[in-house]
């Protein structure tokens, strides 16, 4: 039970509560105490001793991060003799990494330099000493450059206790030890430890809880940036659903306040010519996928496909998984082939976007898809994977040429002395502007379970299997009755998995939601209790995605995750169907035979 | 059952793993935790700890070799006391090699399981958290304390950890055998080499001439550990040994100080697991500084003090005890006396 009691902070007599460590206590009280390894998503460590003070009574400094308070402790975070370790170890953490400021896209939020200026430190008392570590990438999307590693092991946490991918492994010990992908495990004599074989799923993660960039994505804005000054072609950037809720922190914005217009505007101000907002592509993603799904149930029930001798799962039946998160691809092609049929084949909003720009848009505007620049900005690495994949490809073309993160996007607004938060708001462009809440949620956990459903009970209630039908004057009559649902609550919120029974029809419907690829394993492990599984491998969805603004934590996702319901609340349209210029795109691609499949579907393979 | 603490607690049994820690409170810290109402029933484990991996010490591996049943005797005694659910034996790679045969013949039918040290983790592999981690499989290095093991060791568990000779003591304690002496482990230029009992009451001076090793040249001593030892010069022996109970003797004309000193650290920074900035980067910074042509002595004692306030684990700090008290107590005596030639 936590009970009041009284400290002492640098000759200030305090009340706290008890159960919290120095540092939190610190910090309310407007002490702030520096520290590198520290994030409030994981269990303390410890290992930095950046944040040692002085505690009256004990024989050693003592670190605030994982000491908790107790009554009449008298601590102080000034003397000489706390500045002296504290800066040393600081001093110490400089010589292991090796800057690379200029080129750095967290130059404008970098932790060590701004404890070097805070705290004025030398960085240059010691030579650096991990200059010949490798840079190891993994495909085109996240890196770890053991150069700049301070040694904190927030991105093995992050890979092994929170995504339990097991991908990233601590080798060696003292001044050898290394993070190292396990693949480069060859010449260690495992004995009765053989341990099971690994990939990246590139989710970004250990960037994400990396303080000093070690881990990172693989940038790409540099090439951007030069596409942006030799303008020979026309350039359009489209942005993700989650990005205009993050970005503004990174500008100093309260959390989740909500930053399309500036967005917009930034882009145009970069000199992308046209700014498109992916919501469109998330809401031809739901309709693809809800007209699936209840194409899957049809023939499900109809008993055509059989189940598999091994699996015991329907073969290209139920229960069926999204497919818009390629962190979950990639996992799924990995480690789990066997479930390859299961995946919708819908693309994903970013893919359904790009496509339509370099196909129906490209017609509209009469502008070759070749002459057509497609930048993206993500809250995502692995993204950068996805719009790599061959597959993907449309007629030659490759539907999205770069891919950015929201941190790349950041530096280059800063970089280029942009005023962010005193831009003009501006509308995304049309015709692919407009879209319904059921879009935006795409960000967070459950959306885009709640997104097709909304689409999909609609589907059922009016007996249709495809939102393109047109109707006789009497269907309609009929439709404006339905009253399917807009709420899905039982999918939303913050949990590891989400689970509920749903009537889809007079049928019963079993939906699960896993939030975070931690958490997939009752999942997989559960197959034939669902007939719906919506993955987000990062945690509570894209919101929370590898690409996101640093610091990333649960109490930060939670605003984030608000914001994007409170846009859905406040759209005009709630339901992907209900947006008639989406709908016109899906009509208008029924007519184009081959170039349908090629723009909205996918398929997958195994990969080792 | 209480007999036997209170037992221990008359003796004024200390942990003979370096640490000097009085073993009764160690064991009513663990009885404690077990008493814990509030965190329900929980298992409890005893690890008998035989790492030993101060290059040097060789007194457990002489303690199992001439009264292995006695340890065991007294890793029995404490399983029986806290109704443990297990007792491990955690022996080196070469005590394994050496007395497997006999311990599994000792432990037969008994709750107590040998576990063999994983041969990299060296000298920090011994620290009592470090060697739970070990056992559950986990990276070989010290964990975040607290908690402390006798409130959540192994596997979260109460569990009591300790060294070969303090169990080799509880069963003499418990047979009323017990008379107030300790191992001796003496080594380096010294005639007789080897482990000796004698009452720990017995000073360094008394206990080297008692085997007859007390030097007739110049010399300083490292004493209570072979590498994290105190370096005193021959002016300060009438102090009883502390620590692992080692003394190493030092000639000061056969030895090069800076060698000796960077041996120390060389040594430290193989064995430091890595997990704090002070020792991980801290010893191979002295070892720069110390290497170097011209010295930083500012920042050589800085990060000395460093390390002793601000690491992770006792193994940082013991870094510093051996480099301090060299440069505090031999070292003048040294320029002293080449002066005077």
């Amino acid at each position: 039970m936590s009970k009041k009691i009284k400290i002492n902070l640098n000759g200030k007599g305090i009340s706290c509560q008890s159960g919290k460590t120095i540092m939190q206590v610190a910090r309310e009280n407007g002490v702030i105490i520096p520290g590198l390894c520290q994030h409030d998503d994981f269990p303390v460590k410890a290992n930095c001793r950046i944040c040692v003070v002085e505690i009256s009574g004990c024989k050693n400094l003592v670190t605030s991060c994982s000491t908790e308070v107790c009554d009449g402790l008298i601590i102080r975070t000034d003397t000489a003799r706390v500045k002296r370790s504290r800066n040393l170890n600081i001093e110490l953490i400089f010589a292991e990494h090796i800057e690379r400021c200029p080129t750095c896209i967290r130059r404008f939020n970098c932790a060590l330099l701004e404890l070097a200026d805070k705290h004025k430190i030398e960085i240059t008392t010691f030579k650096d000493r991990k200059s010949k570590r490798k840079i190891y990438k993994f495909a085109n999307a996240v890196e770890i450059d053991g150069s700049q590693c301070i040694d904190c092991r927030n991105c093995v946490e992050a890979c092994n206790t929170l995504q339990k991918i097991n991908y990233l492994e601590l080798r060696g010990k003292g001044i050898t030890q290394e993070v190292v992908p396990v693949t480069e495990r060859d010449g260690f004599a495992l004995i009765n430890k053989r341990k099971k074989k690994s990939d990246c799923i590139y989710c970004g993660q250990c960037a994400l809880y990396c303080p000093v960039s070690a881990a990172q994505e693989q940038a790409h804005w540099s090439l951007v940036e030069k596409a942006l000054k030799n303008k020979s072609k026309i350039l359009v950037a489209q942005f993700a659903p989650s990005i205009r809720v993050s970005i503004g922190e990174e500008f100093g914005a309260k959390g989740g306040e909500v930053m399309t217009g500036q967005v917009v505007a930034a882009l145009k101000k970069l000199g992308f010519n046209y700014v498109f907002d992916v919501n469109f592509g998330a809401d031809i993603t739901t309709m693809v996928e809800a007209e699936e799904l209840i194409g899957r149930m049809k023939e499900f029930r109809l008993g055509l496909p059989s189940p598999s001798l091994k699996t015991g799962v329907m073969e290209n039946g139920l229960p069926m998984f999204t497919s818009c998160c390629p962190a979950w691809i990639k996992y799924v092609e990995f480690f789990r082939p066997d479930l390859i049929p299961k995946l919708t084949t819908a693309r994903s909003p970013q893919i359904h976007s790009a496509g339509i720009i370099k196909t129906y848009w490209a017609e509209k505007m009469k502008i070759k898809p070749k002459n057509i620049m497609v930048v993206s900005i993500m809250p995502c690495t692995a993204k950068k994977f996805e719009a790599s994949r061959r597959e993907l490809k449309i007629g030659g073309n490759w539907p999205v040429d770069y891919c950015l993160t929201t941190r790349e996007l950041v530096y280059l607004i800063k970089k280029n002395r942009i005023d962010f938060m005193d831009l003009k708001p501006l509308p995304a462009d049309n015709p692919l502007g407009a879209a319904s809440g059921a879009a935006v949620i795409y960000g967070a956990s459950g959306g885009v379970m709640e997104s097709a459903l909304r689409t999909a009970e609609y589907l059922t209630q009016t007996a249709q299997d495809s939102v393109c039908r047109s109707f006789t004057k009497a269907e309609k009559l009929k439709t404006k009755f339905c009253n399917s649902r807009i709420k899905f609550k039982e999918v939303r919120g913050l949990a590891g998995v989400k689970r509920a029974e749903l009537m889809m029809g007079d049928k019963k419907f079993r939906v699960a939601v896993v939030n975070g690829i931690g958490n997939i394993k009752s999942a997989l492990d559960n197959l034939r209790d669902y007939d719906y599984i919506e993955v987000m491998a990062c945690p509570d969805g894209c919101i929370g995605g590898g690409g996101q603004p640093i610091p990333t934590t649960a109490a930060i996702r939670k605003k984030r995750l608000e914001a994007l319901y409170k846009i859905d609340a406040k759209s005009k349209i709630r339901r992907a169907h209900d947006n008639k210029e989406a709908v016109e795109v899906l009509r208008w691609f029924k007519t184009k035979g081959k170039l349908e499949n090629q723009v909205l579907y996918t398929k997958y393979k195994k990969r080792s | 059952m209480d007999k036997i603490l209170d037992k221990i607690r008359k003796a004024n049994l200390v942990g003979r793993g370096g640490a000097g820690f009085s073993v009764a409170k160690k064991w009513s810290a663990v009885a404690e935790a077990l008493a814990d109402k509030e965190v329900g029933g929980r298992k409890c484990y005893v690890v008998c700890n035989a790492a030993e991996g101060e290059p040097g010490l060789t007194k457990d591996g002489y303690i199992l070799e001439n009264y292995a049943e006695k340890v065991i005797a007294g890793l029995k005694i404490a399983i029986d006391f806290f109704l443990a659910e297990k007792g491990y034996l955690f022996l080196n790679y070469s005590y394994n090699k050496k007395y497997n045969k006999k311990l599994a013949a000792l432990i037969k039918d008994s709750a107590i399981e040998i576990f063999v040290k994983p041969i990299q983790s060296g000298y920090v592999g011994g620290e009592e958290s470090a060697v739970l981690n070990a056992i559950e499989g986990k990276r070989i290095e010290p964990r975040l304390k607290p908690p402390f093991p006798v409130t959540a060791g192994l596997w979260g568990c109460p569990t009591l950890v300790n060294n070969v000779e303090t169990f080799y003591n509880i069963s003499l304690v418990n047979s009323g055998q017990y008379d107030n002496k300790r191992f001796y482990d003496i080594a380096g230029d010294c005639p007789y080499e080897g482990v000796y009992e004698l009452p720990a009451s017995f000073t360094i001076e008394k206990t080297l001439k008692q085997t007859k090793n007390y030097p007739s040249f110049h010399f300083f001593v490292l004493v209570g550990g072979d590498m994290s030892g105190e370096a005193l010069n021959s002016r300060q022996l009438k102090r009883p040994v502390e620590g692992a109970g080692s003394i190493t003797i030092y000639s000061l004309a056969k030895n090069n100080y800076k060698k000796i000193i960077a041996g120390w650290l060389d040594f430290f920074i193989d064995e430091s697991c890595g997990q704090c900035t002070p020792c991980r980067e801290g010893i191979y910074r002295l070892r720069e500084i110390f290497l170097a042509e011209k010295a930083d002595w500012t920042l050589f004692n800085n990060l000395l003090d460093n390390l002793a306030d601000t690491s992770f684990c006792a193994l940082g700090s013991s870094v510093v005890i051996p480099i301090k008290s060299f440069m505090e107590n031999v070292l003048p005596e040294m320029e002293a006396k080449s002066k005077a030639m």
